[in-house]
């Protein structure tokens, strides 16, 4: 195989790039005005605009709770066993038998749920394993954290009252 | 040399220097929002009106870090780079005439800091020490990508400077002089009782090649290949930082304001009035009924603001031919100088020289 050379003819007017060259700078020379008296401009200002992303983005997870304000997760450890990127970590417990109004519906809880933001990879497997729809990914992007350990959300920042994506 | 003109001499280095500097935030600024505005972005808008002092804000930033030097450059030559590569153009900036002369008292001021006969040779030799900091600078960084950045502006160098030189003697041919002045007095006259007798207009393949020549003379894009960010990270600069990597900056806009200059002095008329500007002096002769001195102050003023508009055309021609042509290869670059420009400057000088002769 190797190198496959393609000539093309090319006019006087081309190889002499200058009359490309004109058409080019009009091009620019026409963005300039738009930009400088239309103000025209694709840029999203970011803190105080915001893209509408779609209600299938996959960003913080966070773990649904009941009227209770109970978790819905029962400790089964299917996003566990199923999450690609090994970042869910749980160690499951025996829920409190007085206190639990769901009876035999949450006889387990989480004692505790890490997620490694920093090791997960937004696939969205575990919110599609898990069958008590207690996992799930919400439409919140910003995800910056000022230290390493901050990145790994446990059972309190993850349990929130959310409709629906968040 | 009397007082009067040791402090003249001196306020005219102080004002090219303090113009030339200081017009930097603004072309910086410029550069950043005009090139957001060609791409439909809309550039720095925080600080300051219209963003106009994020300039400052950036120069704080390089005055606060930390004065970095790499382990094995060799200190001589890396602290030397950034201090020839502002020098250089500076200097240059000598002999470029901003305006005929002033009437102070007794006294007139010619309007260019060194009148010397051999100006354009002057201008030239500064023009080719631009060079030597980029080699100086990737060489003494130790760096594989500096070095590759100097081998490349030097190999640059070498194809356009003939180029540049061949069109500059066209027009040395036309002028039969070296000095700026008599150049511009030159140009001041009109060809077909409307047309400007501009260099351009006498010597249009000259001044195009000449046009093409200081791009790369100023590594600027699409000559670029020196600092070539997308293949050799920042070329020649790319171990500076702090106020080192902004005096390299500052020294590309100091070489493209020097080089706007030159090209106006020898292609477009330099200080020459632009067309209007006669109407606008006798107008202004009439209303103060100024004298013969004052008629020449005001002529002088009109000259300065012509020279200013016109480098300040050129100027926008480099920010807007940067952000509409992509980089050129290294070898479209050596076919470009050596085979189209260097042998189209050379037959310009011949017909030229052959029309000189046989015109006048």
């Amino acid at each position: 195989m190797g190198t496959v050379n393609i000539s093309r003819k090319y006019t006087a007017t081309q190889k002499t790039y200058l009359w490309a060259i004109f058409i080019g700078m009009k091009i620019t020379f026409k963005r300039l005005l738009q930009g400088f008296f239309l103000r025209k401009n694709n840029t999203i200002q970011y803190p105080e605009e915001r893209r509408d992303y779609s209600q299938r983005f996959r960003g913080m997870h966070f773990i649904s709770v009941d009227k209770n304000k109970t978790e819905n997760c029962t400790a089964c450890y299917l996003c566990q066993t199923v999450c690609p990127a090994e970042c869910i970590h749980i160690i499951a417990d025996e829920r409190d038998e007085d206190n639990n109004p769901d009876g035999v519906k949450k006889e387990k809880r989480p004692l505790s749920f890490d997620i490694d933001a920093l090791r997960c990879c937004f696939c969205g497997f575990c919110e599609e394993a898990c069958p008590k729809d207690a996992i799930k990914l919400s439409r919140n992007y910003e995800l910056a954290v000022t230290t390493r350990d901050d990145a790994i959300y446990d059972l309190d920042f993850l349990k929130r009252d959310v409709k629906g994506r968040g | 040399m009397e007082m009067f003109d040791l402090i003249a001499v001196m306020a005219k280095i102080l004002f090219v220097i303090a113009i030339s500097l200081g017009v930097i935030p603004f072309l910086v600024w410029f550069e950043r929002r005009g090139s957001a505005w060609m791409q439909g972005r809309v550039g720095p808008n925080r600080i300051g009106p219209f963003g106009l002092l994020q300039t400052t804000a950036d120069v704080i930033k390089f005055v606060c870090k930390e004065d970095f030097v790499p382990k094995n450059a060799n200190k001589f030559f890396y602290h030397m780079a950034p201090t020839v590569a502002l020098v250089a153009p500076l200097c240059a900036m000598a002999v470029i005439p901003f305006g005929s002369y002033l009437v102070l008292g007794d006294h007139t001021v010619n309007l260019q800091i060194a009148n010397m006969n051999t100006g354009v040779i002057f201008i030239l030799a500064f023009a080719g020490l631009e060079v030597y900091p980029i080699i100086l600078a990737g060489w003494a960084s130790n760096n594989k990508y500096s070095v590759l950045g100097a081998l490349r502006g030097s190999a640059q160098i070498v194809s356009y400077e003939i180029a540049m030189g061949l069109a500059l003697l066209s027009m040395l041919v036309v002028y039969g002089s070296f000095n700026p002045h008599e150049m511009v007095a030159w140009q001041n006259e009109t060809i077909f009782g409307f047309l400007p007798r501009w260099g351009a207009f006498v010597n249009p393949i000259g001044a195009l090649v000449f046009w093409i020549a200081i791009f790369a003379e100023t590594n600027r894009l699409p000559f670029d290949l020196p600092e070539g960010e997308s293949e050799i990270v920042a070329g020649y600069h790319l171990e500076y930082g702090g106020m080192k990597f902004a005096a390299f900056f500052m020294a590309e806009y100091v070489a493209m304001i020097m080089a706007s200059g030159l090209i106006s002095t020898i292609y477009f008329g330099g200080y020459g009035f632009l067309p209007g500007m006669q109407t606008i002096l006798n107008l202004a002769t009439e209303y103060f009924s100024l004298g013969v001195a004052g008629v020449q102050n005001v002529k002088a003023l009109l000259e300065f603001t012509s020279f200013f508009s016109k480098v300040s055309f050129f100027m926008f021609v480099f920010v807007w031919v940067r952000w509409t042509l992509p980089r050129f290869r290294f070898d479209q670059l050596m076919d470009l100088g050596w085979k189209i420009l260097f042998p189209l400057s050379l037959i310009n000088l011949i017909l030229v020289t052959l029309g000189v002769y046989f015109l006048n």
